[in-house]
């Protein structure tokens, strides 16, 4: 058994991911090609091969540890932050590449917003915190800067709950508030992906039903990739899920097909609670 | 191991019953042993500062004037200070009635003794006298007992025996006409000091200026060169101008000096010795038997006024702190401006930019061992690097002219600050370290993740959540700073600093200039002064000052972090 493990990690029993997704009307957003990452002598991701279709919903799902944070948190370069990360492959978001020693690494994030697992606004006012993206890029005209606020609120679904309070702090939401109050942080910058770290694992069902019906609306204007555990979730709002284990893309394909006849033997037992 | 009732049978561990868990392992004994250290600490610290309060807040009460007549025949008149026990010597029993000695054996050898302030260090030759209990023959409290505060000298105790205005002389004047006088006296003394610090010390500053100015050409054009010539005939020509002036000054000063003397007092000690002398001379004045609450008040304020807004005198022993109150407070600040951006800036480097391995732990372990090194150190580095080399290179520099009398070349507030911040540069930086390591690593992904750059996300997300931390440190470097003493011995703090580092002349602050400060203060009238008895209640009301400066500058800043704490509490979840 164990022997049969250390085969798994080297890599030698996978098949080649099994590839089906549904292809949206915009074409691909965000490319990755044989994308592999290490953190220091961990290799975490291992030829990771896959297309986001621009405007649809893609759900990376798998059981802990398989990676997909990792994959996803490559995708604006927010693992720079750990020391001894290296990278192997590309991604090329729109064409252009994500990784390379002349990529400017702040602006390719300012084209992806990112939504964190816990709720994480700022201590400011609730107007500042939707508008930070544009702060750290020098606008300062008011009345654009208030039209963007009420523009990202809107399109978060928060507006009606907050316009009369909008000078207070941002710490006094609710938890499902102070998400959606980030997720707007994330749109104010228009950006054209919006990376999700399970973004409901700390909320309430209520507060999840409300994200979630949030994702649909955004679907179409953004492209949207959403790491989640609940696999009930993935099913409601992704077009495309990508099923991940131990570092490697097993299956890639149309959320519908593939919880109802999934093509790999792994996918299966996962999706249907034999392992994870 | 397989059979399963062998384990039944034979259980590896014997099964206990304790009827009472002991008292090691409840903790009891620890708990007593914590609340008593606490207690402890407690006490020490409010017996300190209740002890500080209750002396200093009652050195300035007007105390009653004893006259106390001994067994001897011995007349004395005095504040009583403080009173004792002690085990008198045979000879110290010797004039002694068979009453006084009997009553003494019975005591088992011990009597008490008061110390009396008598004052008139002039004619007495000491400002203080025991008392022993059993040598007074009576104690009264005459009425007509003055206790008088004199610029010189010290303290006068004794009769009020003849007002001289001008030549209208009258015998045992009234402390209404007394107090008449002595306003118009105090306004000539005013005048007087007002013509010698103000307009002549300005007239000395010119003509100091204009040398230095002759001095200067000197230097740039070399000597005896034409430019140089012609400046100092022009300064020559200024200096008799300024010259003219300053003896027109001083003949006003000289005639009111004159003017001022006819108006003079004579006061009679208790044993008949008279001593005349102006008016003008005496600082206050009261009778001390004969009060009422209301004026014993305003005696109080009055002194307590005197004692923060004027300068000291007599070696420091009496009069006010205002330049060593000033001068504290000065450096507190200096030291603030300085150790803060400087701990901070360190701080962030250090948490945020640098990579983090063994050698940025090395840093850090020199940085918290910094604080331990001895703060004379400190001081001793201060004077070498600041002083000498700093200071030495500006004066080269910027104020030749002045040479060899130095400018920045020696200890002064600058320095003394710089140094200070110096030794409380660790304190800041490990508080600031801590606090930048307290915020959250989601606020800074979620800034990075907007878009911010990482001096964006440390301006604008990391800063402000850290600034409470920051204030902390801050107020704990500000703490330390105020109580060191040591260090600014070497670096800048004198006995007596006539000239605050912030005045009317220009350019208005003056950071060069040597300071006086509120601990060395304590320590110069406590332990260097002639008379140390006199200077003892100055050492508890400074004391009290000083503490009552660090707890408002304390005060203030934690006013400060909890604003900032208000802005960043987390709300509910």
């Amino acid at each position: 058994m164990a022997m049969a493990k250390a085969s798994v990690v080297q890599g030698d029993d996978f098949a080649p991911t099994a590839y089906h997704p549904k292809a949206g009307d915009q074409g691909v957003s965000l490319k990755v090609e044989d994308f592999s990452l290490w953190y220091g002598a961990a290799r975490a991701l291992w030829n990771n091969t896959l297309d986001f279709q621009k405007g649809l919903c893609t759900a990376l799902i798998g059981p802990s540890g398989c990676g997909k944070s990792t994959l996803l948190r490559s995708m604006n370069r927010m693992n720079d932050l750990i020391d001894g990360m290296k990278t192997q492959g590309q991604m090329t978001l729109e064409g252009e590449p994500i990784y390379g020693a002349t990529i400017d690494v702040i602006a390719l994030r300012k084209r992806m917003g990112m939504v964190f697992q816990k709720p994480n606004p700022f201590p400011m006012s609730i107007t500042e915190n939707v508008i930070y993206p544009l702060r750290v890029d020098g606008v300062t005209n008011r009345k654009f800067l208030k039209e963007a606020a009420e523009a990202a609120l809107r399109g978060a679904a928060l507006w009606e709950e907050v316009k009369d309070r909008l000078d207070e702090s941002a710490l006094g939401l609710s938890g499902g508030q102070q998400q959606r109050l980030c997720i707007a942080r994330a749109i104010a910058g228009n950006p054209e992906v919006l990376l999700m770290d399970e973004p409901c694992s700390a909320l309430d069902p209520i507060a999840t039903a409300k994200i979630e019906e949030l994702i649909d609306e955004l679907k179409g204007r953004y492209t949207l990739i959403i790491v989640t555990h609940n696999m009930q979730q993935a099913a409601r709002v992704s077009d495309n899920t990508a099923f991940m284990y131990l570092g490697r893309l097993i299956e890639y394909g149309d959320t519908k097909s593939m919880f109802e006849k999934p093509q790999v033997k792994r996918t299966e037992d996962y999706l249907t609670g034999r392992f994870g | 191991m397989s059979d399963p009732t062998a384990t039944t049978a034979k259980p590896i561990l014997p099964v206990r019953r304790i009827a009472r868990s002991d008292l090691a392992a409840r903790g009891e004994p620890f708990v007593w042993i914590m609340g008593a250290a606490l207690v402890i600490g407690l006490t020490m610290i409010t017996g300190f500062l209740a002890f500080v309060i209750y002396v200093g807040a009652l050195t300035f009460w007007p105390q009653p004037v004893a006259v106390v007549t001994t067994t001897q025949g011995k007349v004395i008149a005095g504040e009583p200070f403080r009173t004792e026990t002690f085990k008198p010597r045979p000879e110290q029993l010797e004039g002694a009635s068979p009453e006084a000695r009997a009553q003494v054996e019975a005591d088992l050898g011990i009597v008490e003794r008061t110390l009396y302030r008598v004052g008139n260090y002039d004619l007495f030759g000491e400002d203080f006298a025991w008392v022993s209990t059993f040598e007074v023959k009576s104690t009264t409290y005459p009425k007509d007992m003055y206790f008088t505060e004199r610029l010189e000298w010290g303290p006068f105790v004794g009769r009020m025996k003849e007002l001289d205005a001008a030549g209208a002389k009258q015998a045992s004047p009234t402390y209404k006409q007394l107090r008449d006088a002595h306003a118009l006296a105090v306004v000539r003394r005013a005048e007087i000091a007002r013509l010698e610090k103000v307009e002549i010390a300005g007239i000395n500053h010119d003509i100091e200026d204009l040398r230095l100015g002759i001095r200067r050409a000197d230097l740039e054009y070399g000597a005896g060169s034409p430019e140089a010539a012609a400046a100092k005939a022009r300064a020559a020509e200024e200096t008799a101008k300024l010259e003219a002036r300053y003896k027109v000054l001083e003949q006003k000063v000289t005639s009111l000096r004159q003017i001022d003397e006819t108006y003079a007092v004579t006061l009679e000690a208790i044993d008949g010795q008279t001593k005349t002398l102006p008016l003008s001379n005496l600082v206050r004045f009261y009778p001390a038997n004969d009060l009422s609450v209301g004026e014993k008040w305003s005696i109080y304020g009055a002194r307590w006024i005197e004692f923060i807004t004027t300068q000291p005198r007599e070696a420091n022993t009496e009069g006010g702190i205002l330049p060593a109150l000033v001068g504290t407070l000065t450096m507190m600040i200096l030291l603030s401006l300085a150790v803060a951006p400087f701990g901070v800036v360190t701080a962030l480097y250090l948490r945020e930019y640098a990579k983090q391995g063994a050698f940025v732990s090395f840093i850090r372990i020199c940085v918290n061992n910094l604080a331990g090194v001895p703060s004379i150190v400190y001081g001793v580095f201060g004077l070498g690097f600041f002083c000498y080399i700093l200071g030495g290179s500006i004066d080269q520099i910027f104020f030749p002219e002045k040479l060899p009398s130095p400018t920045f070349g020696t200890g002064g507030m600058l320095w003394a600050s710089l140094t200070l911040a110096l030794l409380t540069v660790p304190v800041v930086i490990v508080a600031t370290e801590e606090a930048l390591a307290a915020v959250p690593r989601s606020m800074r992904e979620g800034s990075l993740a907007c878009g911010a750059s990482k001096w964006q996300t440390i301006a604008r997300i990391v800063l402000p959540r850290a600034a409470p931390g920051i204030m902390t440190g801050l107020i704990l470097a500000m703490a330390r700073g105020a109580g060191e003493v040591a260090p600014l011995m070497i670096v800048g703090v004198v006995k007596l600093a006539p000239e605050l580092p912030i005045d009317m002349t220009a350019p208005f602050v003056h950071f060069e200039r040597s300071f006086m400060h509120l601990g060395f203060h304590i320590y110069d009238v406590g332990f260097q002064s002639r008379n140390s008895e006199a200077g003892r209640p100055m050492v508890f009301v400074t004391t009290l000052l000083l503490i009552s400066l660090v707890l408002m500058l304390n005060a203030f800043a934690i006013y400060v972090r909890n604003r900032l704490k208000r802005s960043y509490q987390v709300g509910q979840f």
